[in-house]
């Protein structure tokens, strides 16, 4: 029933499977999804060469994940992907949640102008991965491999054994690091014995992608007991293509095999857009959730990111975009590691800030989740209280919780961070991710972020700073002089990270902040980016100082 | 502020008696509906967070 040609991406048998000789690599990866490419491309681009391995030789079947936060275009577009998924997708802004048959309240997304990047676009992941792989093609340091399935992993104190099968049979491979990226099933989670607890929610949900011309506006849509499904909600969004994706919620005592029927889907589609509405429908599937968390990111020399790690209910897009954030903290971590410029325990502080952001996501999903569908009769009282009140009144319309859309959580608890040495500046405090503002690098108009490089970087606002890098025991800092290299035409870069003449800020390879001075102070930067990656001694040299 | 449990309320019977007269004519699932409002609407005008929870604490034990 779908347009989509999903694409067949050819299975190669391995030079090692086919010498039979066990070769031990850096990096494997799990799982060729979102997360799992993502990280090959994060790692390639840091350097590092990466094995990715995929069970399928295919794209995402469905549109599953829609919705692509800010941050996580960032962070692709870091590795040379944002633009065309931006391009491919839908960009949008304003949401509407309808209460019966009134709208009851209305926010707008409203990306502060003079950013690069939207609030959220809408693409169907086969069309996400899509992008990723070909980028993925295009490295010499990326290895993906179809057909390729985990059947079995152990591990010593420096490496994991993977026993693979492929159309060829069984073969063993070695891998200093893995990254199981294998979705919330992930058997690698399985097979390292880890806890993955949480709660489950008892309800069932229709997705239908429908193919469709229609009205509606380029706007996320919710409703709460709508006329043409009683006593339930329901989710529109738009996809790229005239593609909608339709979430009715159904209850807990559904039927999944019979809901999935078209016989029974297309009469609900047809109750909502009317009688004459013209539709194909593209996708159905069915699912329930859960949030729930591993218990530890790191189980040795596995690493779990995405799916894998951590489950969220999908209303507030925290999904998928959490993973990419997963991997944006780990990947320049584990090159620093494989580079011998980092110990070992640099990895654990992977878990440390990506539990908190993983439990952060848990608490805003789980608190959508009990609104959307209380579980007792007294709070379904009190929701639709809420949502009565909000159609009059502007209190109640911030308690109307349809999902709250996903942004970055600040690490800031994270033992990587200095203690803030500038806290009149405003909000940028260390742990905060950058905010991007528009400049102009040499000469020509660009924006912040694609001048952060890869590394660590110092951004100063001390006109008379002359170094244009340090060097911190053979690790360099690149230096950035506002007025020197970035000229801050519009002064949203004073602006947006509190400046004033010497405040001086130290990014992490992963764009967040990870110290701030109100002068720039070579000894404060070098102790500040030894912190941040993890070197030994540098509780010590402060207690000495 | 903390909560104020010293009386409050100028004129209480004729409180008590708007109060009560006003769900007289609601069934019982409809002055449901009316109470989960009343506790919305007076939580915001309280607004303090602590304060919310000290009443929230109490009304938490028969008694108080």
């Amino acid at each position: 029933m779908s347009n989509y040609v999903y694409p067949r991406f050819p299975y190669v048998c391995s030079a090692e499977q086919k010498s039979g000789e066990t070769r031990r690599h850096p990096v494997v990866v799990i799982g060729a999804g979102p997360i799992g490419l993502t990280a090959a491309l994060d790692l390639a681009a840091r350097g590092q060469k990466v094995v990715v391995l995929d069970d399928n030789d295919t794209v995402s079947i469905g549109s599953r994940a829609v919705c692509y936060a800010k941050r996580p275009l960032e962070i692709w577009d870091r590795l040379g992907c944002a633009a065309p998924m931006v391009g491919k997708g839908v960009s949008w802004n304003i949401g509407k949640v309808f209460f019966r048959d009134q709208l009851s309240y209305q926010f707008d997304l409203l990306p502060e102008p003079d950013h690069r990047w939207p609030a959220m676009i809408n693409l169907q992941q086969y069309y996400l991965e899509g992008i990723l792989v070909e980028a993925s093609g295009r490295s010499p340091l990326i290895d993906l491999r179809w057909k390729h399935r985990l059947v079995s992993l152990k591990q010593t104190d420096d490496h994991a054994v993977l026993a693979v099968e492929t159309p060829d049979g069984i073969f063993t491979m070695e891998a200093e690091w893995v990254i199981a990226c294998d979705g919330a099933n992930s058997d690698t989670r399985r097979m390292v014995g880890a806890e993955f607890k949480g709660q489950f929610f008892q309800d069932r949900f229709l997705i239908a992608d429908v193919r469709m011309k229609a009205e509606f506006p380029t706007e996320r849509w919710f409703w709460f007991d709508p006329p043409f499904h009683r006593g339930q909600s329901v989710l529109l969004h738009r996809q790229s293509d005239n593609i909608w994706r339709i979430d009715f919620q159904l209850g807990w005592d559904a039927n999944p095999d019979e809901e999935k029927k078209p016989e029974r889907v297309i009469p609900r589609i047809r109750a909502m857009l009317g009688e004459s509405a013209e539709f194909e429908l593209e996708w159905v599937s069915i699912y329930q959730f859960a949030c729930r968390r591993i218990d530890n990111f790191r189980h040795g020399r596995v690493l779990f990111a995405g799916d894998a790690a951590h489950q969220v209910s999908p209303f507030g897009a925290r999904g998928a975009n959490t993973g990419v954030q997963d991997i944006d903290n780990l990947a320049w971590k584990l090159s620093l590691v494989l580079r011998g410029e980092a110990p070992e325990s640099l990895i654990d502080s992977y878990h440390e800030e990506r539990a908190f952001a993983a439990d952060d996501n848990i608490l805003n999903s789980t608190r959508a989740t009990d609104f959307i569908t209380p579980k007792t009769q007294v709070s379904r009282y009190f929701r639709d209280a809420v949502l009565d009140l909000a159609q009059h009144h502007a209190f109640a319309r911030p308690l109307v919780n349809s999902g709250r859309l996903s942004t970055p959580t600040p690490y800031v608890t994270s033992p990587l961070n200095t203690p803030d040495g500038a806290p009149g500046c405003g909000a940028m405090a260390p742990g905060s991710n950058a905010a991007d503002a528009p400049v102009t690098i040499a000469g020509q108009p660009g924006w912040l972020l694609n001048g952060l490089g890869a590394g660590f970087t110092v951004l100063t606002f001390d006109a008379t700073v002359t170094a244009k890098e340090l060097s911190i025991d053979g690790l360099v800092a690149r230096v950035l002089v506002v007025g020197r290299d970035v000229a801050d035409t519009k002064g949203l870069l004073a602006e947006r990270y509190g400046a004033a003449p010497g405040t001086t800020y130290v990014f992490r390879p992963d764009q967040y902040v990870t110290a701030r001075f109100p002068q720039f102070d070579e000894a404060a930067i070098a102790a500040a980016v030894r912190r941040a990656c993890g070197r030994p001694g540098t509780v010590q040299q402060e207690l000495a100082a | 502020m903390s909560l104020i449990l010293t009386p409050n309320i100028s004129d209480t019977d004729d409180f008590y008696a708007e109060l009560i007269g006003s769900q007289r004519e609601l069934s019982e699932d409809e002055a449901l509906r009316m109470n989960a409002r009343l506790v919305l609407l007076l939580a915001n005008h309280v607004g303090d967070r602590a304060t919310l929870s000290e009443a929230i604490r109490l009304a938490r034990t028969p008694g108080g």
